[in-house]
């Protein structure tokens, strides 16, 4: 075994791979965090923006160091549990949601070689993480004992569970086409195409797994579970400091999540379309780093995008698009893969 | 050895889990340690290695099934069960009834038998991955009992929306 270069001697070889892993964690929920802070920063701005205003401007160079600022505050605030709250359950419910999301991450390949847990069912497990997000929602609403925590954590899990349905199924498609489940197998697989992604074959697939993005992330044109006009904040109305926090972060976590699986799945990862490559073969000694960190950062504008654009949905009018449309497009797109996969490979 | 400790102590867990589930007063704290539970199931299925099988369950049972059990439960009258009694007057005849099958069990464990090795050994999984051996199989071998167990769950789909409709 080698690590830089240097001998591992024998007998330390356990140690050593998890020492590894330990530090490829360590690195990857910092630089993770430190995204998540600069998200709130960057949505400021971007929405500032498009609504011609300036974001936040007084902490440091065109407001730099806001997040930092924002952060400090939080943690210092008073942590208020409600006297009827169920103790235990509101305490533990904001950490769900982030361990869940953060350690969605784990699984993610960000360029070549690069990932903690390079699992034969990649897919399967985003799914299982992005699926117990939710509890931290439920058992936020159930234990603050308060109407408007209440409906926002109803509303929250019948959205969560139904939007989870169309996004496994529009995923299928890639599944299919790639043959395998293990995200670092599934990049490799769309270099086949001389436009190197599975966005163009799969472009159904595609559109149905944003929108349940949207969905499940909570954000707008979806954000009913914390509807602040008819709701407070929803189920985190009695959230106040880190816990408060908590819920924020696992809100962006979950963003730059969804948005990873749709570079992965869909933009072909951190590689680059080989026609553009031949083209220009400088291209290839850039580190694919960069291009997966491009292509993300693109998905995460894409939230804020919508966001800034459209208006919240009724609930009955998401529900509608959810079982109406998203599910009929996601089952008429495996067919439809299904079919063309059958007759070209035979 | 490691195999064996990791065994040992979600063996222990799931026992003690599995007491404390039934052992709340507060239904919503029940299904909550029913979810620490799902996960001790899961990490079950990854010593065996079922992979497919371990990520299936935190899916369905853990995201999907224990969602719409809190549902329901947030539908009862949380302060009337908790203010009840926990248990039915009959449970001694449960434990007693429970404590001849563990006796049973225990002597029978000597005349256990090892069965004999199928095709798939965990080499065999592990060069095919095992959602790619489980689907085959699936949809091969065992493509009858799967389409029946489809058929039964497309009914019960059927009557749910059945019985929601008769009441409008």
């Amino acid at each position: 075994m080698n690590v830089f270069g240097m001998t591992v001697p024998a007998g330390f070889e356990l140690a050593t791979s998890i020492a590894i892993i330990i530090v490829k964690i360590a690195v990857i929920v910092a630089v993770t965090m430190l995204h998540v802070l600069y998200a709130t920063y960057f949505e400021r701005k971007v929405i500032g923006h498009m609504q011609v205003r300036l974001g936040p401007m007084r902490v440091g160079y065109h407001g730099i160091l806001q997040p930092f600022a924002d952060g400090i505050k939080l943690f210092f605030k008073e942590d208020v549990v409600p006297a009827e709250a169920d103790k235990t359950v509101f305490k533990i419910a904001p950490i769900i949601p982030v361990f869940a999301t953060l350690s969605a991450v784990a699984v993610i390949p960000f360029f070549d070689g690069f990932v903690i847990a390079n699992i034969n069912v990649g897919l399967l497990y985003l799914f299982a993480m992005s699926s117990l997000a939710a509890y931290g929602v439920i058992m936020a609403g159930w234990a603050s004992n308060s109407k408007y925590s209440f409906l926002g954590g109803l509303r929250s899990s019948a959205q969560v569970i139904s939007y989870e349905v169309p996004m496994g199924l529009s995923l299928v498609g890639v599944m299919l086409l790639s043959g395998s489940l293990n995200l670092t197998e599934i990049v490799k697989a769309q270099q086949q195409y001389w436009f190197g992604m599975y966005l163009i074959p799969q472009f159904l697939g595609y559109f149905v797994f944003m929108v349940s993005a949207f969905a499940e992330t909570n954000r707008t044109p979806f954000d009913l579970p914390e509807a602040e006009s008819e709701l407070v904040a929803g189920y985190f109305v009695e959230y106040s400091g880190m816990r408060f926090a908590f819920y924020y972060a696992a809100e962006y976590i979950g963003m730059i999540v969804m948005s990873c699986v749709a570079v992965i799945c869909f933009w072909g990862g951190w590689t680059l379309p080989p026609v553009l490559v031949d083209a220009v073969p400088a291209l290839a000694a850039v580190p694919g780093i960069v291009w997966f960190l491009a292509k993300v950062y693109f998905h995460v504008f894409l939230y804020y995008w919508v966001r800034a654009t459209v208006p919240r949905y009724r609930y009955d009018q998401l529900m509608s698009l959810g079982w109406k449309v998203l599910l009929p497009l996601a089952l008429a797109n495996i067919v439809v893969t299904s079919v063309v996969k059958f007759f070209a490979g035979s | 050895m490691l195999p064996k400790i990791f065994f040992g102590y979600f063996a222990i867990a799931m026992v003690v889990l599995s007491l404390l589930i039934i052992t709340r007063r507060n239904p919503v704290h029940s299904v909550l340690w029913m979810l620490v539970l799902f996960f001790h199931i899961a990490g079950l299925y990854l010593l065996l290695n079922a992979e497919f099988l371990a990520a299936v369950q935190v899916i369905l049972y853990a995201g999907a099934i224990l969602v719409l059990f809190l549902f329901v439960i947030m539908m009862l009258n949380l302060k009337e069960e908790i203010s009840g009694e926990r248990f039915e007057g009959a449970w001694p005849l449960g434990v007693s009834v429970s404590a001849i099958i563990f006796v049973l069990m225990l002597l029978t464990t000597g005349d256990f038998v090892h069965g004999p090795v199928g095709k798939y050994t965990i080499e065999v999984i592990k060069s095919e991955t095992h959602a790619k051996a489980l689907g085959k199989l699936l949809y091969t071998e065992y493509l009858f009992p799967f389409e029946i167990a489809s058929l039964i769950l497309l009914i019960a789909i059927v009557g749910a929306i059945v019985l929601a409709k008769r009441r409008s």
